[in-house]
């Protein structure tokens, strides 16, 4: 007959089998804190392009002229902290697949992708009609919306976690577009704070 | 004692087999070589622990191409997934005896 050991370590690998053969696990807190570090301090850029500009941002279609310059700069900052964050993130994934000796790319990988993809390249479109009907006000709500969509959507199939940051995102994103004037704000407490806060919380769960 | 014992199917006696319906549990189906990185096994290994378990009817093969190379993915029979199911309780029934 079988140790009693035994069956529970039966019990365990069978555990850890189903939740490495469906969840994508290389995602580091460290991910987490870095994107939260670069949106915050693209946060402060943007405040400053902003502010020194004294942009009016509302509802209310803004005239041609002004969709110019610092538009123009807030857009290219907005893709160099989007590309750092993935950057960083994929980087840091990569890393801990190697010590943990997972594959990175795995049915896992891809499903968690697709999940995550289908809300934000909708967001994304989204954002584009947006800007081009001049309602700018709004895409800093959306972000936020679409995103916190995006990772609940996307957290079946890596740590449940995600799913918390999700919720926190899209109530964020909610309230800024209530608050419309202060959507920097709230932007800055989703993708900041909200990322390092996250961050900090997996990295001393899992990763201590 | 004797009867949970019995409930343990020794056809998931073997650690790749427990693996590979573990894996096949909660996937809709997985291909070869995704089974074998999960695993960790030999191409031979692993082939003949899927053969054993198809020929119990647990596993099933589906063999379709994607473009001109044959891609053969395996999926867990709903008699399988009893079976495993059973054989999970019956684990967790003998810890739990022997506690």
């Amino acid at each position: 007959m079988k140790e009693e050991q035994e069956y529970i370590r039966d019990l365990t690998e069978i555990r850890s089998m189903m939740e490495r053969s469906t969840r994508f696990l290389s995602l580091t807190g460290w991910s987490g804190i870095m994107a939260g570090i670069y949106a915050l301090a693209g946060a402060y850029l943007a405040y400053r392009i902003i502010y020194l500009n004294e942009h009016e941002v509302t509802y209310n279609s803004l005239e041609a002229q002004q969709l110019s310059g610092s538009i123009l700069q807030l857009v290219l900052l907005a893709i160099v902290v989007l590309v750092l964050a993935i950057g960083t993130a994929i980087l840091l994934s990569y890393r801990k697949s190697r010590i943990k000796n997972y594959k990175l790319w795995n049915p896992a990988t891809r499903r968690l992708l697709i999940n995550l993809a289908i809300p934000l390249v909708t967001g994304g479109l989204f954002i584009i009609v947006l800007f081009s009907k001049g309602l700018l006000g709004l895409i800093a709500p959306s972000t936020l919306i679409f995103y916190g969509l995006a990772l609940l959507n996307a957290s079946k199939f890596t740590f449940e976690d995600v799913k918390y940051l999700g919720i926190t995102q899209i109530v964020l994103g909610l309230a800024a577009s209530y608050f419309i004037g202060y959507g920097l704000y709230f932007w800055a407490a989703g993708f900041g704070l909200m990322h390092i806060i996250y961050g900090i919380y997996m990295h001393l769960r899992y990763e201590k | 004692m004797k009867t949970i014992i019995n409930n343990l199917n020794k056809a998931f006696e073997s650690r790749v087999r427990l693996g590979i319906m573990s894996a096949l549990a909660v996937n809709d189906a997985l291909d070869f070589n995704a089974l074998k990185d999960l695993l960790e096994v030999t191409d031979g290994n692993l082939a003949s622990h899927l053969k054993a378990l198809e020929k119990e009817d647990f596993v099933g093969v589906k063999k379709t191409f994607i473009g001109r190379k044959p891609n053969t993915r395996y999926y867990i029979t709903s008699l399988g997934k009893r079976e495993f199911e059973e054989h999970i309780t019956a684990l967790e029934n003998l810890i739990k005896s022997q506690k």
